[in-house]
């Protein structure tokens, strides 16, 4: 128990998340480096058959009951609590995400552990577990040091590959039962609202000219659509743009909208915030035009060019309209 | 519906971050610290809710410095009451664990129905303020929310997953509701308005005990990321930028 | 400024807002207002229609209605007033005022003031990089808390001017012009809050004193003869509303001030310009307060060699505004939607028919406007826009 990792598995509607694979990638780093096991905890309701999907961990707690079906930040922080309490581990990891931090902190501060967040990386040296964490909008690395004798670590997409830790296999399955009673929970989930699927997948387009807060005034996406035009793409957005109601939600990249994987991706007036980035897996080229040199997403973009968005959108769909006739 | 708002005093995004060599953590002389973001969309939403559902707005913080302005507009803009709690350590930082312990003392005799809070803050490093307080309180958490309605005595919070997937989560009040966007963006409040809050009106004055750093990791360095290891720049201006992009992507088969 | 109830309330507020604010009542209702703004004929309560509503008791409809946001306080109404109403700062920022009260106003417009109020900057930039501008130039330009000596000329540089890429090209023409004159100046950098006049007209009375004060208290820490500006919204405020606070600086346009040295000017500008030349007047030095300064920047613009003034249909105190006062910088994507049209776009079409190829102006507010309004109009080869400032000098440059 004591050198273990336990991660906390996350599903929707019935599949494991990515996340889940980026924790379970870093876990397995984590537990090797302690000499420990990875243990997968996975709580749901009908789900033991997702234990296969769950190879990368040494072994696999299901706790199956009605009440989990679907996530309840109470009866899964209930459940979580019940299995904790009979044993902790060295690091329980955790998503940055909607179900993941909700419960994070609240088992942590239900049973004393201390939390660190939002970690990428993990490192084990000389029996502590170190971390590196991404703050004040990607602009700062923290390091430090993961207490024990449990600490719990909110984990952030990007320091691992989910894909190594995809394999299938046969880890050891045991099932605990949960002893709090879950239906007194006062937190009930009531149902799923789909969201709009009429307008275009973003996913799916391999151009994207994308709008963050730099664009200024909701008429300048006049300019940036007219370029996704001629460059054959749509325009995508930032999290401000969606939340002023200048784009609907379906155009959002980032943690809570979709996640695009494009040739193309010009990123105008985007600072490159972890958010946002989450929502950006992959590119080929990455294109940033930001006048703030110091944005984090020059660290990771192909090209960028610190002139005024508003001034060279029009001058850069003339150029492409030009090239294409 | 009585209903406290916790702001939580962060860094200011606009200033440039800068390390502090002989600490190893944030420089914080220069530093401008405002009302985190998602803890204003927090008290639109409990603005919001108190014009449909009547009852009272409370906003608390704690002294880091300089936080009674932000304290007025909350008055201005329709909060009943605010609360500034002073105490040892507070101007230096407070992790989120400290935030959420000062926090709890303070609340737990308020017989609030809800306590809506920012789901999350650009400078958290152990979690969120908002779950660990609800915790601290021993009442249910729900985060990640773009939507809060009260029916009939219960509170229905509406949870954003990933590809703007939603979840209608239904909570017993009391509960502390994470709160990732309010309904609509916080309204604006002009600056007489204000400056008659701070004629008219009253922060109530709190002791609380020394910040501690229980909880919170050990944070043993900050540093810039890895800068100019990325992008290819482009000189020029707009236009010369604009032609050279055009050959970029011809090389790249996109045009 | 309380939130008024009532229609006769608000009569009364508006009297007491202004010099001559009690003139409302003499309206004839002859409609020349509602008829002269570039935007009356897309609000639902043109200026007329405010106070005959307000006549009629009634003052819910008008306030529900968000038309007034296309008012860009150009004085059109208030120069063109046969009661000699002070419409732009009597009654329409007082209509705005009351907006404001309520919590409605465009979104837009809503974070200029959240940035004016945090940073003292509508750019929502720090205040810390308010003379980046100046790093890097052939020109030194002293910051008066650093050189701490007495000038003759604090150059109250703002808000545009300091941060806008497009008008800081601007700002470094006006110091070379400074340099070759060899006039004694000194800019406030950091310490420069915006001179806030846009947010009086665009009824954040509060917003505007709060600014106008540590201006006030900055300026009163450094020795100087006079402010110049290249801005005629800082002119006006400095001019007009800061001596209501008790706060007086004598201030000139920067029109005004190289006008006052054409004669040296003249001999340095040897460089030929081989132009047409449109002259755009802005609302701010000509309607406004009556300023009505009209001759001096045309002077200047035919002392350069090889420029040729033309005019367009509307000049001087029939200038059509370029849309961006009283808010309206802020405000085009709302313009836009309700009216569906931009006087910066009309104006273009008048200075291109009357022959000009270049529009000059004399408003930080005006070169990217303009600009934008020159390629949204599809002129790009016909007109280029250029400040006076530029013109000069270009014609100087050695």
């Amino acid at each position: 128990m004591a050198q273990d990792v336990w991660v906390n598995i996350e599903t929707l509607r019935g599949e494991v998340t990515e996340t889940s694979y980026t924790m379970l990638a870093a876990g397995k780093a984590i537990a090797k480096g302690l000499g420990g096991s990875l243990r997968a905890v996975l709580l749901g309701n009908n789900v033991k058959g997702l234990a296969g999907k769950l190879g990368a961990a040494d072994s696999v707690t299901v706790v199956d009951h009605p009440a989990l079906a679907d996530f309840n930040p109470e009866a899964h922080l209930l459940a979580l609590a019940d299995l904790a309490k009979k044993g902790a581990p060295r690091a329980f990891l955790f998503g940055q995400t909607a179900s993941g931090t909700d419960l994070a902190c609240g088992l942590a501060a239900k049973l004393g552990f201390p939390v660190a967040s939002p970690c990428r990386t993990f490192k084990v040296e000389g029996g502590e577990i170190l971390f590196e964490a991404v703050t004040c909008g990607g602009k700062i690395i923290a390091e430090g040091k993961l207490p024990g004798p449990t600490g719990v670590a909110i984990v952030m997409p990007g320091g691992y590959k989910p894909e190594e830790a995809m394999q299938g296999g046969s880890p050891k399955v045991d099932e605990a039962s949960p002893e709090s009673d879950l239906g007194a929970a006062r937190t009930r989930f009531r149902a799923y609202i789909e969201p709009d699927t009429s307008d275009v997948d973003i996913s799916k387009v391999p151009i994207l000219v994308s709008v963050g807060r730099g664009i200024g005034q909701k008429e300048n996406i006049e300019a940036a659509k007219e370029l996704a035009a001629a460059l054959g793409g749509e325009v995508s957005s930032s999290r401000p743009i969606v939340d002023q109601g200048w784009l609907p939600t379906s155009r959002l990249v980032g943690k809570s909208g979709k996640a695009v994987k494009p040739k193309l991706y010009l990123a105008l007036g985007i600072s490159g915030s972890p958010e946002h980035m989450e929502g950006l897996p992959g590119w080929e080229t990455l294109v940033a035009i930001n006048t703030d040199q110091k944005a984090p997403i020059y660290d990771v973009a192909t090209y960028g060019a610190a002139v005024d968005v508003l001034e060279l959108v029009p001058k850069l769909t003339e150029k492409v309209r030009a090239t294409k006739s | 519906m009585n209903i406290a708002v916790p702001i939580k005093f962060v860094p200011d995004l606009v200033e440039e971050m800068e390390i502090d060599s002989s600490t190893g953590k944030l420089d914080r002389t220069f530093m401008r610290l405002v009302p985190n973001e998602l803890d204003e969309h927090a008290l639109e939403q409990a603005l919001i809710l108190k014009e449909r559902h009547g009852g009272t707005v409370a906003v608390i913080t704690l002294d880091t410095g300089d936080v009674d302005e932000a304290l007025f507009t909350a008055v201005a803009k329709g909060a009943d009451r605010a609360i500034k709690i002073a105490g040892e350590g507070y101007a230096e930082g407070v992790t989120s664990h400290a935030y959420a312990d000062l926090l709890a003392e303070a609340l737990k005799n308020g017989s609030y129905d809800l306590i809506l809070a920012g789901t999350q803050a650009v400078d958290d490093l152990d979690g969120s303020v908002g779950a660990l307080l609800a915790a601290k309180l021993g009442i249910p958490y729900v985060g990640y929310t773009v939507k809060v309605v009260a029916e009939g005595g219960k509170v229905v919070a509406t949870k954003e997953y990933p590809g703007g997937l939603l979840a209608e989560i239904e909570v017993n009040p009391p509960a502390v509701i994470g709160i990732q966007a309010a309904e609509k963006p916080p309204r604006y409040v002009v600056t007489s308005l204000v400056m008659d809050a701070m004629k008219k009106a009253k922060i109530d004055e709190a002791e609380g005990a020394a910040a501690g750093l229980e909880g919170a990791a050990e944070i043993t360095g900050m540093r810039p990321p890895e800068a100019g290891k990325g992008a290819e720049m482009i000189d020029g201006d707009a236009n010369a930028v604009a032609e050279k992009l055009v050959g970029i992507l011809k090389e790249k088969g996109i045009l | 400024m309380i939130q008024v109830e009532s229609a006769d309330q608000f009569l009364k507020q508006v009297s007491g807002s202004v010099a001559e604010g009690e003139r409302i009542r003499l309206c004839l209702q002859c409609g020349s207002c509602s008829g002269v703004c570039p935007f009356g004929f897309a609000m639902e309560f043109p200026p007329q229609a405010i106070i005959a509503s307000l006549r009629a008791g009634e003052l819910k409809p008008m306030l529900d209605t968000d038309s007034i946001w296309l008012c860009v306080s150009c004085y059109a109404c208030t120069n063109v007033c046969p009661a000699k109403i002070p419409l732009t700062p009597g009654l329409l920022s007082s209509v705005k005022a009351e907006k404001l009260m309520k919590s409605s106003v465009p979104t837009e417009l809503q974070d200029a003031l959240v940035n004016a109020r945090k940073y003292g900057n509508t750019v929502g930039e720090s205040p810390r990089k308010r003379a980046d501008w100046a790093a890097d130039f052939t020109v030194e330009v002293p910051i008066l808390a650093k050189t701490k000596k007495p000038v003759d000329v604090l150059w109250y540089v703002g808000d545009y001017p300091s941060y806008h890429a497009r008008v800081q090209q601007v700002t470094r023409a006006t110091a070379k012009i400074f340099k070759a004159l060899g006039v004694s100046f000194g800019i406030l950098g950091p310490e420069e809050q915006s001179d806030g006049d846009v947010f009086h007209l665009a009824g954040e009375r509060g917003l505007f004193e709060l600014l106008a004060s540590k201006n006030a208290k900055t300026f009163e820490k450094y020795e100087f003869k006079e402010i110049v500006t290249t801005d005629p919204h800082a002119y006006n405020t400095f001019k007009h509303e800061y001596p209501k606070l008790g706060y007086r600086f004598p201030v000139r346009h920067y029109a005004q001030f190289l006008h006052a040295h054409l004669d040296r000017l003249r001999s340095l500008m040897k460089n030929k310009l081989e132009a047409r030349v449109a002259y755009h007047d802005p609302c701010g030095l000509g309607r406004a307060n009556d300023n009505h300064i009209y001759e001096e920047p045309r002077e200047i613009i035919e002392a350069i060699p090889g420029a040729e003034l033309v005019e367009m249909g509307h000049n001087r105190t029939t200038s059509i505004c370029c849309g961006g006062g009283g808010g309206g910088m802020w405000l085009d994507g709302f313009a836009w939607e309700k009216a569906g049209t931009r006087t910066s776009e009309w104006r273009i079409h008048e200075a291109v028919a009357a022959g000009a190829q270049i529009l000059a102006v004399a408003c930080p507010y005006e070169t990217p406007r303009f600009d934008d309004a020159v390629k949204s109009t599809n002129h790009a080869k016909d007109i280029a826009v250029k400040d006076i400032a530029e013109l000069v000098a270009d014609a100087i440059q050695g």
